[in-house]
């Protein structure tokens, strides 16, 4: 074998098997770590997985915030205007998070209500993330779908 | 009157960029000397026009001119003075005619400070920055004119977004966009080679200190905007693998991939083709992240609400540049590998290992950025991909450059010897295995095993680099030891190791948590007592807030005294500022959560050890970088071969 051409299999070679491992691991990572977002009539629908973690998307619904004086536990209602689902969370809650404003929760159900364990309110309030947007739009056809039944 | 003027310097500035780009690329295949001779008066034409026109706006904002419809959104008679100079920049219109200017001033210098340049290779150079002037300008006018006029006008305007009025919005975004925008001259440097079809390696070395600078800045403005995030936001983080941040990531990824592979190239003339790819990926990438930060697709903590016609412009912009530039890369690259051959134990080798992990890191972050909209186009859901994906793979992939960085100087070029390089690096891999062993006693209370990997890595880039450092010392006669070129080798890589002692041992050893307080009781966080005193009004200069106070106490010993507040500006916004007791080995920093009824309150409460390290890392790489730029063998004249264009030089000189 020549000196270059010894050189190109080496460095092929390199670049062959630092892209194998790197796919490998993203294919890992990406299967384990993907995260599904729900709205409250998908997760009634039972379309949300059991148990595990995902995101929850909605509006909170008006005069729903709850806390007992003096705790960090908050109960709170997040809807898509079709369908409610209750969910609890213990923390400092984001700044922008309000009645009427859409969040993304992330956590995971438990006994009949969502556990969250993040929170998030985007920081424009006009701002509805397209997700929410979509689930809320996604529920209303199918309540359309059902009134026409 | 004003913004009309100011709309017609747009109009003006782009018939100038148009004439920018076309003539003097039209001349210099001619060979006509008269119209390469067009590229520099109409370079600063341009720029004098983008100029008054950034000027009028900003005099807009500063004499609370409300007839302006992106005036009236993003200010209003309180706002401060101070913050109506970034208020420019606050919103789309403005940050897009602050992305023009900076390419304007990115232009003048390369016209500048490229006199002996040969004058064709200029004329397409300067063209090509012109096209892309172009498209931007063109993109104002159409979409995002920031001098629409709001009749009548407005007594008040709406607010600047409450979480833009901080000092580091000053800086932060202009630092950024110098970065991002800087790769516009790498990738035109390497699209005039392909155009000119001189494929030598002189132009490699009139790009490389231009790189650098832009890649400084775009760990500058990184290095900010991490900042800003961990003391603005509230969350006590300071990297979020939010799809905006990432959009400024990737571009930082494969400049750093690019300003290794352009030494090799200038140095050996190895990776040719490699290079010329590398420097249009860094620049499409700068595009594609204005795009992602402009078109709204991707759900993140910058979201604006955005109009899909602007997403379109610059998308199709995005494959004009891209498509072309990869066409005229396959039509034109060197067929032919050159350069001189190297070993498998060589310098060569390891930046061939460095090019491969970052470019593979910046695709694993594209990917996983882009993945909710993969998602949504093959049906399977809403997906997205968060911080544990990247979490999971980026430091995989990183693994192997913080294993071989310190072999990276000591290796020589074409062939390296290996025991003589492990005789030099072996103290420092005996001094990271000791710091390991030391940081394990130190942080026996650490949650992870983050904090003493972080340590030995940290020790093993410091002191691996410090010994290549005082090599230099012992062997090489005074006034040669350090190059600037070497030197900011040296500072960048070193600014390595400062980052990853400062990553991993936060995220060991940090102590955050959220605690209910009633006014005067005191609780345990990290060792340190936290007195919550109480909460009082205060008037800021247009805002109202709810002030804590919190005393913390190390045994008798008062620390510090703490005022987080609760900001509710004009248009309704709560904003939360925390505070912060800073220093080099812990940070304190508290945040006022909500009124908790009764007289309860939620604060947020983050002991941080060693967090500053990772921003110190940032400025010790731009440092780096900048020291690197300014070495004199790229301002050197050049030799009689390379000015051998004969009537192009003479026409410019």
């Amino acid at each position: 074998m020549t000196p270059t051409r010894k050189r190109r299999l080496i460095a092929v070679s390199l670049i062959l098997l630092a892209v194998a491992v790197a796919a490998a691991l993203t294919a890992l990572a990406l299967s384990r770590n993907m995260s599904y977002l729900f709205s409250p009539s998908e997760v009634l629908a039972g379309k949300a997985p059991d148990g595990s973690s995902f995101r929850l998307g909605g509006v909170v619904l008006e005069h729903s915030i709850q806390r007992a004086p003096g705790s960090l536990t908050v109960d709170f209602v997040v809807t898509d205007r079709f369908h409610d689902m209750p969910v609890q969370y213990t923390g400092v809650l984001p700044d922008l998070f309000r009645e009427g404003q859409s969040i993304i929760a992330t956590g995971r159900m438990q006994d009949g209500h969502f556990a969250a364990r993040e929170v998030l309110a985007k920081h424009d309030e006009t701002y509805m993330p397209k997700e929410v947007a979509d689930a809320i739009r996604k529920a209303e056809a199918a309540k359309k779908a059902r009134a026409s039944d | 009157m004003l913004p009309e003027l100011g709309q017609f310097a747009l109009i003006l500035a782009l018939l100038l960029a148009f004439a920018q780009c076309a003539l003097p690329i039209y001349g210099a295949w001619r060979g006509n000397t008269a119209l390469i001779g067009l590229a520099r008066p109409a370079v600063a034409g341009q720029a004098v026009f983008v100029a008054l026109a950034f000027g009028i706006l900003t005099w807009a904002f500063l004499t609370q001119d409300f007839s302006v419809a992106y005036v009236a959104q993003n200010s209003n008679l309180s706002l401060p003075w101070y913050y109506r100079f970034p208020a420019v920049w606050g919103a789309h219109e403005g940050s897009l005619l602050l992305w023009i200017l900076i390419l304007n001033v990115w232009t003048v210098a390369v016209a500048a400070f490229s006199r002996h340049l040969p004058g064709a290779l200029m004329a397409r150079v300067l063209g090509v920055l012109g096209f892309i002037s172009c498209g931007f300008l063109l993109f104002t006018i159409l979409t995002s004119n920031p001098f629409l006029r709001h009749l009548p006008a407005l007594p008040d305007g709406n607010d600047l977004n409450p979480i833009l009025q901080d000092p580091g919005l000053i800086m932060h975004p202009p630092m950024l966009y110098t970065g991002y925008v800087g790769f516009s001259v790498a990738f035109a440097f390497a699209i005039a080679a392909l155009l000119g079809g001189q494929l030598d390696v002189a132009w490699v070395r009139w790009a490389r200190p231009w790189t650098n600078v832009a890649w400084a800045f775009l760990t500058l403005g990184i290095t900010l905007g991490s900042w800003w995030a961990y003391y603005v936001l509230g969350w006590g983080g300071w990297w979020f693998w939010d799809p905006v941040e990432n959009a400024s990531f990737m571009p930082w990824l494969v400049g750093t991939a690019l300003i290794h592979s352009q030494a090799v190239t200038e140095k050996r003339g190895s990776f040719r083709a490699w290079t010329i790819l590398l420097s249009i990926f860094a620049f499409s990438l700068s595009l594609l992240g204005t795009f992602l930060v402009r078109s709204g697709v991707l759900t993140s903590v910058h979201a604006f609400a955005s109009d899909p016609r602007r997403g379109i412009f610059i998308l199709v912009f995005l494959g004009i540049v891209v498509g072309g530039s990869l066409l005229l890369y396959a039509v034109r690259a060197p067929k032919v590998a050159g350069g001189k051959p190297f070993a498998l134990l060589s310098r060569e080798t390891l930046l061939l290992v460095n090019n491969l992990m970052f470019v593979c890191a910046a695709a694993m972050v594209l990917l996983g950025t882009l993945y909710p909209i993969i998602g949504d186009m093959l049906g399977i859901g809403r997906v997205s991909v968060g911080p544990p994906y990247f979490g999971f793979v980026f430091p995989l992939l990183m693994l192997p450059v913080v294993l071989l960085i310190p072999f990276g100087p000591f290796f020589r070029w074409a062939s390296a010897d290996w025991s003589s390089t492990w005789r030099a690096l072996r103290p420092a891999l005996v001094l990271a295995l000791v710091a390991a062993v030391v940081a394990k006693l130190v942080f026996r209370h650490a949650a992870s095993w983050h904090a003493f990997i972080g340590v030995a890595a940290a020790f093993w880039v410091g002191a691996g680099i410090a010994l290549y450092a005082l090599k230099r010392w012992r062997e090489v006669p005074a006034g040669r030891r350090y190059t600037p070129e070497m030197l900011g080798m040296i500072l960048a890589h070193f600014g390595l190791a400062v980052f990853l002692a400062g990553v991993l041992i936060t995220q060991a050893t940090s102590v955050e948590s959220d605690l209910s307080f009633t006014p005067n009781q005191t609780q345990q966080v990290g060792g340190l007592d936290f007195r919550f005193v109480g909460v009082q009004r205060v008037q800021g200069p247009n805002y109202l807030a709810d002030q804590g106070t919190v005393e913390v106490r190390s045994g008798d010993r008062l620390v510090t005294t703490l005022h987080p507040e609760k900001r509710q500006y004009s248009g309704q916004q709560m904003q939360s500022k925390s505070d912060i007791d800073g220093g080099v080995f812990r940070d304190l920093y508290v945040a006022l959560g909500e009124p908790l009824g009764d007289t309860a309150w939620g604060v947020r409460i983050y002991v941080k050890p060693f967090v500053r390290w990772i921003w110190f890392g940032g400025l010790f790489m731009l440092v780096g970088g900048l020291t690197a730029s300014a070495d004199r063998r790229f301002r050197a004249r050049r030799s009689a071969r390379d000015e051998a264009v004969p009537a192009a030089a003479t026409a410019t000189a």
